[in-house]
């Protein structure tokens, strides 16, 4: 009960009429309320600007604006459009294949046009995770800024049970090796929140630290002791089968069940945030510490507990991507997933189902961008370029509101994120 | 003024009883190191050389010759000494400078170990070290300037890898190195315009401004290097800064080399660090932009504008990055990588606390870490079975000590991270 009484530091105005009105109206609602206005308009000014720094990028373009002005307009828009449909074609395949194989019956050909789609979801999932544990962060009001520092640990604990525990059967196995990751993410959570709680120390600091002597420790256990006997490479055994994550295809196509254990683990936050005391405590310490002091709730246990699932979460997005992908722990392996979830998390707004779409979008993202780096010459590196200016207008709406002219919202709905400042407990 | 000033430069030097305690026993737990882990493992009668000299001095200077064992029974007894004087009375606002001194022990003991039957360049380890010490202080002044004012800037990172991008490209196409640092200061500039604009105009949370420009800075510079500079070497060919030996100065035995045959980057750190020393605290510019920091409302009720004086302290420390950012291409390398900051704005973030957000602490914690730095660069031609990442892990691991308050805790600006809104 009291779900519409909770006090909800993302989403004030939307919850209480929720209740009563259909979906159809809370969607229209929320759209005029520009909740969900101001994401998409972020998406796509982000994307407009990508666009712009392909153009001034581009040699083609200026060679066409040294001919003519008109020949400089159509290689732009030629760069652009060569760009965005290696984009769109990598990222999720190509419509009119698709349907001319599922009306064949060659399944190879389907699995085929298929793939990219899979592919996106593979490289969504991580960042579902990561997404999650910044997102869970965030309403406790923590910044918890060491996700992948907490995702190399995890990944880490999982990679050794991975390969060290080889024999054990796959149901005893598979759910060792997560629950290593998670408990390794959520040790190097747990320091950061018990030194929060207990000296004060401010978590961005410390999370920061934590990343990097994350990366350092995986470096010297690659190099040294987790090194693979036979390789000149720092990257550790493989993992035994019994531990992988059960793919469903034969393997060129990488799908595996990581990406429905993200969904459950999405519903699982969501469930303890939303429907769970512990949740509710979570949230209201992170809505406002002085009041849940004063009601009684205990600050040290939820702020520690808080960072630890926070790191367990991130630890999962390891095990993942070492379970379920690579199969083995090399030290590029994160492609950044610990800190382009802080930006994700914010764009989903801290909320689970938010959070499962920011990472759809930055997963298809990065997945397209590796077909557009191959067909269209346009580094890998322009996604990162994207998610910076998609996490600038999410951050401040303000921006975006000029741009197209929104009127601001009346009530108190400015939902940019406040959190404490270095000087406070 | 003056008393404010004064006021804030001690306002540390209080010891609690616990925290003289704690410290007693954290000398003694030097000592006790020094003892068990160097002195038990050294064999008597070895000698450690150290070197004294480079380049041309080489011939003229005698190495340092130390019987090993003896050297390190004496720091640890020195070290005992001062822990136990520590316990029974208390060095008072002095107790830093025990820490400082204690510290440098143990620091002389590893050596004085690990170079023990075998022969240590100290001037070589000591120069590396103030080298590479360089842009983590520059970066910490960076985070200084902004801080101080009141806007937290994790930014710094981000800052210091477009300048030194954008210092290359400019360098490299004008084939003026002075150009390439003007264009690496102007880049910090403007990334500063964006994190004050963010956090001072439309109050956006400053980590999470900090961390757009971050994200934007890896992807734009990597974007930017493997579309051009891979593809077109002269265009990442700017040379470097000659080191530059200062006359007379130059040719004072063992320090000379240490400090005064460097390249412009080194003299201007000293500079800087004087200038923004002198600025914040002894000057009327110095106390209004720590006023900001410290307390914007009362600042403002003073006649203070709170917001063009934060705006100006973003870009100056953005100014500060973007040239330390400079050095890792035109000061170093001579050359562009991908993301070869690798962290180091982060390491004078925590030099910046370590240091008690001041440039001289900031300049010293800067040393440790660069000398840290240098020396796991050796560790392996030493034969030390201790493996670099754990000397590498220094910096980090220091400063979260710093800020849990093990060895008294810094005085951070009160209104850090904190918005002003005007009334």
């Amino acid at each position: 009960m009291a779900e519409s009484k909770q006090p909800d530091t993302q989403a004030p105005a939307e919850k209480e009429p929720k209740k009563e009105q259909g979906f159809m109206r809370v969607f229209l609602q929320e759209l005029t309320s520009q909740s969900l206005l101001i994401p998409i308009l972020a998406i796509f000014t982000g994307l407009v600007l990508g666009a712009i720094i392909i153009i001034l990028t581009s040699e083609e373009v200026y060679a066409g604006f040294g001919k003519s002005f008109g020949a400089g307009l159509s290689a732009s828009w030629n760069a652009v459009r060569t760009a965005y449909n290696a984009l769109f074609t990598s990222a999720i395949g190509s419509p009119s294949r698709m349907i001319a194989a599922l009306q064949g019956d060659d399944a190879l050909e389907i699995r085929r046009t298929f793939n990219p789609i899979l592919e996106s979801l593979v490289a969504s999932t991580p960042y579902i995770f990561a997404g999650l544990a910044v997102a869970l962060g965030f309403r406790s009001g923590l910044f918890n800024i060491g996700v992948e520092g907490q995702l190399f640990i995890g990944a880490i604990f999982s990679a050794y049970v991975g390969y060290r525990f080889a024999g054990l059967p796959a149901f005893i196995h598979l759910p060792f090796a997560l629950l290593a990751g998670m408990l390794g993410g959520a040790l190097w959570g747990f320091i950061p929140g018990w030194l929060k709680a207990k000296t004060g120390g401010h978590e961005v600091i410390n999370t920061i630290m934590m990343n990097y002597i994350a990366f350092r420790l995986s470096e010297w256990l690659l190099m040294g002791p987790m090194k693979r006997p036979d390789s000149f490479n720092p990257v550790s055994p493989t993992i035994a089968d019994s531990a992988k994550l059960p793919s469903f295809f034969e393997p060129p196509i990488r799908f595996h069940a990581g990406f429905f254990l993200a969904l459950f683990v999405a519903w699982l936050v969501y469930w303890f945030l939303f429907k769970t005391k512990w949740g509710f405590e979570l949230r209201t310490v992170g809505a406002n510490r002085h009041a849940a002091r004063y009601a009684g709730m205990n600050i040290t246990v939820v702020t520690v507990a808080a960072m630890s699932l926070s790191g367990a979460l991130a630890g999962l997005a390891g095990a993942n991507e070492v379970l379920g992908v690579n199969y083995n722990l090399a030290l590029a392996f994160s492609a950044g997933y610990g800190f382009d979830a802080i930006a994700l998390a914010l764009l989903g707004k801290s909320h689970p189902l938010g959070v499962v779409l920011a990472a759809l979008l930055f997963g298809t993202l990065r997945s397209g961008a590796l077909g557009m780096q191959l067909t269209a010459g346009i580094p890998i590196d322009i996604i990162s370029v994207l998610q910076a200016f998609i996490l600038a207008f999410i951050a401040a709406p303000a921006i975006i509101r000029t741009i197209y002219r929104l009127r601001k919202p009346g009530t108190k709905e400015e939902d940019s994120l406040v959190l404490s400042g270095w000087g406070e407990g | 003024m003056a008393t404010a000033t004064a006021n804030t430069i001690t306002q540390t030097t209080y010891v609690s009883p616990t925290r003289q305690r704690v410290m007693g026993m954290v000398f003694l737990g030097f000592a006790v190191a020094i003892w068990v882990l160097f002195g038990r493992e050294t064999e008597p009668g070895v000698i450690t050389t150290f070197g004294m000299a480079v380049g041309a001095q080489a011939g003229s200077i005698e190495p340092l010759r130390l019987p090993s064992l003896a050297t390190l029974n004496i720091l640890a007894l020195a070290s005992a000494f001062v822990g136990a004087g520590q316990l029974a009375r208390g060095f008072g606002r002095y107790t830093n400078w025990m820490l400082a001194l204690v510290t440098g022990f143990f620091i002389f003991s590893f050596l004085t170990w690990a170079a023990a039957d075998k022969s240590l360049n100290l001037v070589g380890l000591l120069n590396t070290s103030l080298s590479r010490a360089v842009p983590i202080t520059l970066g910490a002044m960076s985070g200084i300037l902004c801080e101080r004012a009141g806007v937290v800037n994790i930014a710094i990172e981000g800052m210091m890898l477009f300048g030194a991008m954008s210092g290359t490209l400019v360098a490299s196409v004008t084939d003026n190195l002075w150009l390439g640092v003007l264009a690496a200061v102007i880049t910090g500039a403007l990334l500063a315009v964006v994190h004050a604009v963010f956090s001072i105009k439309y109050m956006v949370d400053q980590i999470v401004s900090g961390t757009v420009i971050n994200i934007f800075s890896v992807g734009m510079t990597s974007y930017i290097s493997s579309k051009f500079l891979q593809h077109y070497q002269e265009l990442n060919r700017p040379g470097t800064f000659r080191a530059f030996p200062i006359p007379v100065l130059a040719d004072i035995p063992v320090v000379g080399p240490i400090l005064f045959n460097n390249n412009m980057f080194v003299y201007a750190m000293f500079a800087f660090l004087i200038l923004l020393h002198v600025a914040l605290f002894y000057t009327r510019w110095g106390l209004r932009l720590r006023s900001v920091g410290e307390h914007p409302r009362a600042a403002d009720t003073l006649g203070i504008n709170v917001f063009r004086t934060r705006y100006m302290a973003v870009i100056l420390g953005g100014m500060m990055a973007g040239f330390g950012g400079a050095f890792f291409s035109l000061g170093s390398v001579g050359r562009f990588d991908e993301v070869m900051t690798a962290g180091r704005g982060f390491i004078g973030l925590a030099a910046m606390i370590f240091g008690n957000w001041t440039p001289f602490g900031a300049f010293g914690a800067g040393l440790l870490f660069g000398f840290a730095d240098s020396l796991q660069a050796r560790l392996a031609i030493l034969g030390i079975p201790i493996p670099s990442q754990f000397l590498l892990m220094v910096p980090y691991v220091a400063t979260m000590i710093v800020l849990a308050g093990v060895v008294g805790r810094g005085e951070m600006p009160a209104a850090d991270g904190q918005p002003y809104v005007k009334e």
